[in-house]
Formats: C-alpha cells, structure tokens, sequence
C-alpha cells in the first residue's frame, strides 16, 4: 500500500467529520431545547476534532506540504471524497437524529476496527475518538427512542426522517480499491464487513422506539469518488468563502 | 452578557409551576401577610445579612422589590447570553481557519451554558425557565440591546470578542459578589469560563491588524462599529440611572454604571494601542491629573432607540429565537410523552 | 413530574465528583425529560471542561430541605459542640503534623 492509499484513506474519513461536524453546527441557537444546543455544539466539536487531526494527516501522507486548512478550504467540491450521507441538509430535528443514528452507528464501528489499525497515527486518532463517537450513537440512540415513543406526531416525523435517510445507508457500507487496499494492509476496514453489525444495532433501536425499518427506494452512491448531492455546493460555498476571499492570510 | 440597568419591564411575583422545587412551605409569609412589625423585622434582619456580606439563599425572606430586581437582572442576563449566540453563531459555518472554527464552536457553546446557569439562578426565586422565555419571546422582558448590531465581517468575531465580552467581564466580575448566592455563584463560574473569550476576540484582531491590507481595514472597520455600543453596554451615565441606589444599598451592584465604564475604558485604550488599532473617539484623551482615560460623549439617543426596538437586528434576533422555540414544540412534547410512558431511570438508580 | 403534556421539562439538580476522594457537590440545574437525558445534558453541561469524574442527577421536586425558620434549633444545638472543631484542641506548637 502507497502513501498515496494511505492520504485518500485518510481524507475520505477526515471528510465525513468536517462536513458532519459542519451539518451539527448549524443546529447551534436553533435546537429544540437550550440542553440540546449544547449536546450538538460537543457533538459538532468532537467532529471537527477528528477532521482536523486526520487531515493533518492525510496531507502529511500525501506529502505536498498541504495543511488541515489547505485541504479544507482549498479543495473543489469533486475532492472532497465523504459519503452523501453527511451533507445532507439537517431539515428537521427527525432527520437530524435518523442521520446521527445511521451515522454514528456505522462510525462507531469503523472507528473501534481502526483501533486496531497498524498505522500507529490512526490506531492513536481513533483509540481518542472512539470513546467519542459512542457518545454520539448514545445521544442518537436516546433521541430515536423519545421521537419514535413519545407521541403521535413524533412518531410519524421520526418515521418519516428515518425513510428520509435510508436511502444514504447503503453508502456506507460499500467498499471502493481504495477501501480493499488499506484493508488488505492491515491499516483500514474493510466497511462491507460492517454491515450485520450495524442492521443488528439499528434494527434493536428501532424496534424499542417502535418504528418500522424503511423500505429500499434509491440509493445514493458516489461520495467517495467525489460525486455529491447538489446541497454539498452551497455548504463548500459557506465553509470556504471567506477563506478563498483572502489567498494567503493567515487568521 | 451584561444586564446593566436598561429599563425592562418588571416581573411580578410569578406564580409557583408545580414542576420546580417544592415551593418553600416554611418560607416567611410575603408582606401583607404579615403583621406590619414583622415585616420590618425581616427586613432589618435581610438588611442585616447583606450588610455583614454575607449571602441571601433562595428560602430566605427577602424584599418583594429585592426579588423582582434580581428576576429581572439574571432574566435579562440569561435572555443576552441566548440571544447574543446568534450573531457569532453566523459565523461558525464560515469561520476561516478549522482553529477558528472549533474556538468559536466552544465559545457560543459557552454562551448556550451561561444562559442555563443563568436561567437557573433565576429559577431559584420562584420563576419557571418557561416563564422566562414567554417574556422574552413576547417581548416583555430584554436582553442586551448590543445584540442589535449585525456582525458583518469576521473581524466582528474578534471585536464582540475583545469589546463585548471586555465590557461584560467588567460588569460581571463585581457580580460574582453579588448578595444572592445563586447569582454570585453562576457569575463565578460563568467568569472562570469567559476568560478565553476575550482572549480570543482579542487574538482574532491582532492576526488581522498583522495581517493583508484588506485584512487590517476589516479590523478597524470592526472596531469602528462596536466601540460606541460597546461603551452603551455599561448603561445611562449614574445619573440618569434611577434603580442604582437600591442596588447598592442590597448589594446586588458594587459600582456604578460610569466607575465600570471607566474601568474598562482604561483597560481597553492600551490594548487598542498595542495593536495599532484606533478607537472611533476624536476626543479621547488620556488625562494626567487622575490617570484615567476620557471619552468623548455617547450618544445616548442611539441606545435608547436601539433599545426601543429601532436596531438594525432586533426582528431578526427575535424571529430566529421564537422561531427555535416553536419548532421545537414536538420534540420537548415527545421527550414528556416518553418519560410519562416509561419513567426513565426514575427512582431505579442508586447514588454510588 | 410533567405528565406528557405541553408543560415543560421537570428541574433536576445536578451534583458532580471532582475527583476521585472527594463527595458530590451541588454545581447547578437543568432541565430535562427524564433522568436518563438529565445525566447526559449534565455531563455535557456542567463537565464540558472536565470537571467531574462522577454526576448525580436528582429531581428538584423529590428534595426536602430545612426550614430557615427552624434555623435556631436545627442548627445551633450542634454550635456549641466546639469539641466537633479541630481547633478546639490545645496542641503544643513544637508537636508536629497534627
């Protein structure tokens, strides 16, 4: 496996947390309950965390000198190589929660593989995040459960945010040569191997919150090789601009 | 941030909601309740507690004027830390570094806290959260005019940083020795948390006086805009300043609305200097004979129509508040639904 | 308790361990509607620069407190107990450690 495997790896899972931790930020004054704001805004922190610890990584496997800030700020929308599932617009609090459970159920489980990583610098970024992430499937968990339980019109937006995402699901799970390759290294996961893992979490959480699982409709695909939805446009054009407004300062 | 002593209006004593703490049955009976001689028996043991410093504790009696002051001061404190999360939350999305981003993440975050700690001080005076926010939300009660303001630039970042958060921490140091314990105590810790934020409004500024040409404009154009509001946050001038009386004398405040303002003023100046930023006052002076610095006069009829309702965000502010409120109706409704379905962890847990 | 309805959720009072060897200590409230979410929003609220290793939650309604009226007999029977108070003890200067 070249560096140049090891920098993509990297990169893609760097992705997923800036653009998530971006998606969570927005909810900042604006969550159902001052408490929540504050749950989101550790959540959305936790995230960046992650993103930029791993592309100072990525940029120091690729070797062309690139920071956290250059790969952030500077890529084209086609460079950015997360899963759709991630950008998606945060809509209401429903389809928040259904993303931050289908989500941080898949990451919990990539993370605690990449623990075991023989790529010292990821086995040490994930052993800090793990404990974060479970956090995360824990706070989505606990949300899930109180829409899908609570009342009447809960139930029916959380079923409906569930629907919502389904179609983000299989994404996850789907290995790319990249994947295969830092797999076959010992350094990454493999995510297809993921999968019964997470229907078994997913489908014991929806059952005690009393929701149905989704029926398959489409399905999304194209993110790691830098094919997004159209709302990845407008969040690069908000994340980037006042970066992009000054080449070359320093902030 | 700071409450200072804007006009708002008052809150009666509000009614008890069954949910919060039981209402103390052994509290003396409010005045009117009482015989005349045992008001004043209170009252001179209240007067007497605060003046030995010590602390005033939520079952305590206390003046119905003393607790009507203190809901509406930590009220429109707590509606200032909510409110005043919006205009920097603008630019979390867009900050334009990742080290930014996560400083500014953690501040509003703060800011979300501070609002909590707030709103339960408050609520230790008989006064539901709920309540507090439906004055708000109708407009009955303030916050911090200074949240009028649009942040236009990031460098607006670095200016409510360095000024708005200086101003605050010069109103709120004093109040974490303020009579009523709850509100002391939340003031202590809200002050141990803020000491970063100035620190890194004040960074955010320095990098950019430092920084590209476009990159220093935007910095004094900042400045420019929030020192005068910056100033207003302290309050009318002491002598236009009716309630500050009686909030000495019950210790609520330690000093006037111009010794703060003062005090800041002298601390600001050279910190302006140091990074080679001017402050919009032609007739700012440095005065020899008291060592103080001198401003020049506030415009007094800006704050009173910012406060009135005539700033350039007040609707905005409102309308995304009420707006976060509303949305989130079912999802608090739901969460009750569910507890009353499953009494969740209640009474099942053990202390360890 | 709120039972469901459009009222808001209940008060709980938040207590934290700082550290291992030392006893909860009262540090605030909050609002939740449950138990199980008032642990979570008082770890995120009240240990967000890690301040506790340990975090009770107890609804604000189920305490029960002492009357400031009783203050004279509930609290000063145990003032004149001066023995209670280490100073209470002439020790000599040169004894040392105690």
């Amino acid at each position: 496996m070249g560096p140049d495997v090891l920098a993509c790896y990297t990169l893609r899972h760097a992705d997923d947390a800036l653009v998530l931790s971006h998606r969570l930020s927005e909810w900042i004054s604006r969550a159902p309950e001052l408490e929540e704001d504050v749950a989101l805004a550790n959540i959305a922190l936790d995230l960046l965390g992650q993103a930029r610890n791993l592309l100072s990584y990525a940029g120091e496997a690729e070797g062309k000198g690139r920071t956290e800030d250059d790969l952030a700020y500077l890529r084209g929308e086609r460079e950015f190589t997360n899963l759709q599932i991630v950008e998606h617009p945060n809509e209401d609090f429903a389809v928040s929660m259904a993303r931050q459970l289908y989500f941080s159920t898949y990451q919990l489980a990539l993370t605690e593989g990449l623990t075991r990583s023989r790529d010292e610098t990821l086995a040490a970024v994930a052993a800090k995040a793990v404990k974060e992430v479970a956090y995360h499937r824990d706070h989505a968990t606990q949300w899930v459960l109180r829409l899908g339980d609570g009342t009447d019109d809960s139930h029916a937006r959380m079923q409906a945010g569930l629907a919502r995402m389904w179609p983000y699901v299989e994404e996850m799970f789907t290995a790319d040569e990249v994947d295969l390759a830092a797999a076959a290294a010992g350094v990454g996961v493999d995510p297809s191997g993921l999968r019964p893992g997470w229907d078994g979490y997913v489908d014991a959480v929806l059952s005690e919150a009393t929701l149905a699982r989704p029926e398959p409709t489409w399905t999304a695909k194209g993110g790691r090789a830098g094919l997004h939805t159209e709302a990845m446009g407008f969040l690069l054009a908000e994340m980037q601009h006042i970066h992009r407004s000054h080449p070359g300062a320093s902030w | 941030m700071q409450p200072s002593s804007q006009p708002a209006a008052e809150v009666g004593r509000p009614a008890l909601p069954e949910d919060r703490p039981a209402p103390p049955k052994d509290r003396p009976a409010p005045p009117g309740e009482t015989s005349p001689r045992e008001d004043a028996q209170f009252a001179a043991a209240f007067q007497a507690l605060v003046d030995a410093e010590a602390r005033i504790e939520p079952r305590d009696w206390m003046p119905e004027a003393y607790r009507a002051t203190l809901i509406r001061q930590i009220a429109q404190h707590a509606h200032s830390e909510i409110i005043g999360m919006q205009p920097e939350g603008n630019y979390i999305t867009r900050a334009p570094s990742l080290r930014r981003k996560a400083i500014l993440i953690a501040k509003v975050q703060d800011e979300a806290g501070h609002g909590l700690y707030l709103y339960s001080a408050a609520e230790t005076l008989g006064v539901s959260r709920d309540e507090l926010l439906d004055l708000l939300h109708s407009g009955r009660q303030r916050y911090s005019s200074i949240f009028n303001y649009p942040t236009l630039t990031w460098a607006d970042i670095g200016a409510i940083g360095w000024l708005v958060d200086g101003a605050a921490i010069t109103n709120q140091v004093p109040l974490s020795r303020c009579s009523y314990g709850p509100y002391a105590r939340a003031m202590t810790r809200i002050c141990k948390e803020e000491s970063f934020h100035q620190r890194q409004g004040y960074e955010i500024l320095w990098a950019l006086a430092h920084g590209s040409g476009e990159q220093k404009a935007m910095a004094q154009d900042a400045v420019d805009r929030w020192w005068w509001p910056s100033l207003m946050m302290f309050g009318p001038p002491d002598d236009a300043s009716p309630h500050s009386a009686q909030s000495m004398t019950w210790k609520i405040k330690r000093f006037s609305n111009d010794e703060l303002r003062q005090k800041f003023v002298d601390m600001t100046v050279p910190q302006a200097q140091a990074m080679g930023i001017s402050l919009p006052d032609p007739d700012l002076r440095f005065e020899e004979s008291s060592g103080h610095w001198r401003h020049g006069e506030i415009d007094w009829s800006e704050f009173a129509r910012v406060l009135a309702g005539d700033g350039p965000c007040n609707a905005v502010r409102m309308a995304r508040r009420r707006e976060a409120h509303q949305a989130g109706a079912w999802v608090r409704e739901a969460a009750s639904a569910y507890a009353a379905k499953h009494q969740v962890g209640v009474l099942t847990g053990s202390a360890a | 308790m709120s039972q469901g309805d459009r009222r808001s959720w209940p008060l709980w009072e938040v207590f934290v361990r700082a550290r291992r060897g030392l006893s909860h200590n009262h540090v605030g409230s909050l609002h939740a509607p449950d138990a199980a979410m008032a642990l979570r929003n008082a770890r995120d609220l009240y240990t967000r620069r890690s301040e506790g290793v340990s975090i009770w939650v107890v609804p604000a309604a189920a305490i029960t407190a002492s009357s400031p009226q009783e203050k004279d007999s509930f609290f000063d029977p145990a003032g004149d107990k001066v023995y209670r108070h280490p100073t209470f003890y002439e020790i000599p200067d040169e004894v040392p450690h105690l």
